[in-house]
């Protein structure tokens, strides 16, 4: 009990608490002025081609062109104007929640097949480690299709799932899996020998060296191998609805392709980097609570 | 070949090594052979320091005797019972402490007490127990990475205390520390030695290091090791780096040493 009454916060330690915690907020927003600066850096330097009329406008619009016309690109977002005939144009969403909407849906989707896929490739991460039989029964098959391409994948996802959100789902799970099965495996070979010969010293079963050490001890890297994975969700996604889906940012994609607009196919990369950059930022918050012994690290993003 | 001559030893030595030889990958075109023909014996409380040059198989034998590794020749025997697996008797100390850095200090030290069973009450009474005896009581809420390289490795001790092992097998346990830090480490684990009344087993490759803790020193060759010379030292600790015993015996272990250096000096220059 004597070390809970050393912790009472007395009037000096309330002043340390304080400047730390201003210290925190200016880093914090040092770090938030540097994002700023480096996306607007590029940026600048895009409108300055611009300015010297070194590029094209109308293949590659500055971002004060196609962030400007935003209103307009808006509606394309709304999946009833492109594709009911019958529709009224007053029946429309309006342009903010069409962009919501599809925003939504393939946020939706990224999350979705993100969680199954990391739920289920470390499962049989582990079970590849722990149970020779699950090696090998699953390993060589795990080996055999983890090079395949998403593309591959793609009508076979249409094949089993038709359309609409399950093929999308599938086509980011199955794009994650393989990949994470073996990056599990090679968390799981990776932790210290010396941890689990103190576990088999003290007598540990080999559940309790699999719960107790070897799981706690790939946390952290598993992490890491979840926030690299979740970028390529980000990417497999818009690949999944440019063809499977009514619906979302690849949908947007494609249309603006198809009607050669280039101003949308800029608003949409901007919308899918903040997306990307928003979900990193939540991950990186999941990761500082659950891996609270480990020192924190930015892992090269602000 | 090796004897099989039943082991003529008492049921009371602590460690018994009887022809013991490992090579590692045996069978392939990998194989190494890092030690043969170990035979030694271990009496009850002794410290025993094993001294050689880098390579030379004697943190294997460590292994060995933690049952933490399979032999490929001969056995070992600890209390009259055939070492076969680890066991809580038997602690190994790393050269790195090799705590859980997810755990706090006491729920480090008490974790063989978690996989028995123990209720959270006894363990973090056992864990304050152990921790006083190194000299940690006040740390037992920290996380390891707040704490010195020292006191990380005085955790790993209170750790195998709590277990109250019969040996405690150290390999190069302060190797990794500043000359300052371990000079006080060699006092304070003689102070834990006499305090628990455990073997101790130590592995080294520091001649000042064996003179100031062992009862006896194990010299061992270069690779494949095995047991050139044991070598008593009888004077009366704390001892003096400085006298003319410890320069005595500075002198007869680095000569002993010397030609077992160059030999493995030489093997790998050849490699």
């Amino acid at each position: 009990m004597s070390e809970h009454a050393l912790r009472l916060p007395t009037s000096s330690n309330f002043a340390r608490e304080i400047a730390r915690a201003a210290k925190l907020v200016a880093a914090g927003l040092a770090r938030l002025g540097w994002s700023l600066f480096s996306i607007g850096f590029f940026a600048g330097l895009w409108e300055l081609a611009w300015a010297f009329g070194w590029t094209n406008p109308h293949l590659l619009p500055p971002p004060h062109i196609f962030l400007g016309h935003i209103l307009e690109q808006a509606k394309y977002f709304s999946p009833a104007l492109r594709w009911s005939v019958g529709v009224a144009p007053d029946e429309q969403p309006s342009p903010l929640m069409a962009v919501l909407s599809t925003v939504a849906a393939t946020s939706a989707r990224v999350l979705a097949g993100l969680v199954l896929a990391t739920i289920l490739s470390i499962a049989l991460g582990i079970g590849i480690r722990r149970y020779r039989f699950v090696d090998r029964l699953t390993l060589p098959t795990v080996l055999f299709l983890a090079p395949v391409s998403p593309i591959a994948w793609l009508p076979v996802s249409i094949f089993l799932f038709g359309i609409g959100n399950p093929p999308a789902i599938f086509m980011v799970f199955i794009a994650l899996f393989f990949t994470m099965t073996l990056a599990t495996i090679a968390q799981i070979d990776g932790v210290d020998e010396s941890l689990i010969d103190v576990g088999r010293t003290m007598g540990a079963t080999r559940g309790q060296i699999y719960r107790r050490i070897i799981i706690p001890a790939i946390a952290p890297g598993l992490l890491v191998v979840i926030r690299m994975n979740m970028f390529a969700a980000w990417m497999v996604v818009l690949l999944a609805e440019a063809t499977g889906v009514g619906s979302g940012l690849g949908q947007v994609i494609m249309l603006a392709r198809n009607t050669f607009n280039p101003s949308l196919v800029f608003f949409t990369i901007t919308l899918i980097g903040l997306l990307g950059f928003a979900s990193d930022w939540a991950l990186r918050q999941v990761q500082r609570r659950l891996i609270y012994w480990a020192p924190q690290q930015s892992g090269g993003a602000p | 070949m090796k004897s099989t001559a039943m082991p003529a030893f008492s049921s009371k030595d602590a460690v018994v090594c009887r022809s013991v030889g490992k090579t590692w990958a045996a069978g392939t075109p990998q194989a190494y052979e890092a030690l043969r023909d170990i035979d030694l014996d271990i009496r009850p409380g002794e410290f025993v320091v094993l001294l050689g040059p880098s390579g030379c198989g004697k943190s294997t034998l460590l292994y060995l005797i933690a049952g933490l590794k399979p032999m490929t020749d001969g056995e070992v025997w600890s209390f009259g019972g055939r070492v076969e697996t680890p066991s809580p008797e038997r602690c190994l100390i790393f050269q790195q402490a090799a705590l859980f850095p997810w755990l706090t200090v006491w729920e480090n030290v008490s974790f063989g007490l978690s996989i028995r069973g123990a209720s959270a009450a006894d363990r973090r009474e056992a864990a304050r127990k152990a921790l006083q005896r190194v000299g940690l009581a006040q740390v037992m809420n920290k996380r390891p990475d707040e704490l010195s390289g020292g006191m990380r490795q005085r955790v790993a001790v209170a750790r195998a205390l709590a277990m109250r092992p019969k040996v405690l097998l150290m390999d190069e346990p302060f190797a990794a520390l500043d000359v300052q830090t371990r000079a006080k480490m060699q006092s304070f684990l003689q102070d834990v030695w006499l305090d628990s009344g455990a073997s101790v087993l130590f592995v080294t490759h520091h001649i000042d290091e064996a003179i100031a803790l062992a009862d006896r020193v194990v010299v061992f060759t270069a690779r494949p090791g095995r047991i050139k010379a044991i070598v008593p030292i009888d004077s009366p600790r704390p001892r003096d780096p400085f006298d003319p015993e410890s320069e005595a015996m500075r002198r007869r272990l680095t000569d002993l040493l010397s030609t077992e250096v160059d030999a493995a000096f030489a093997e790998q220059e050849a490699l």
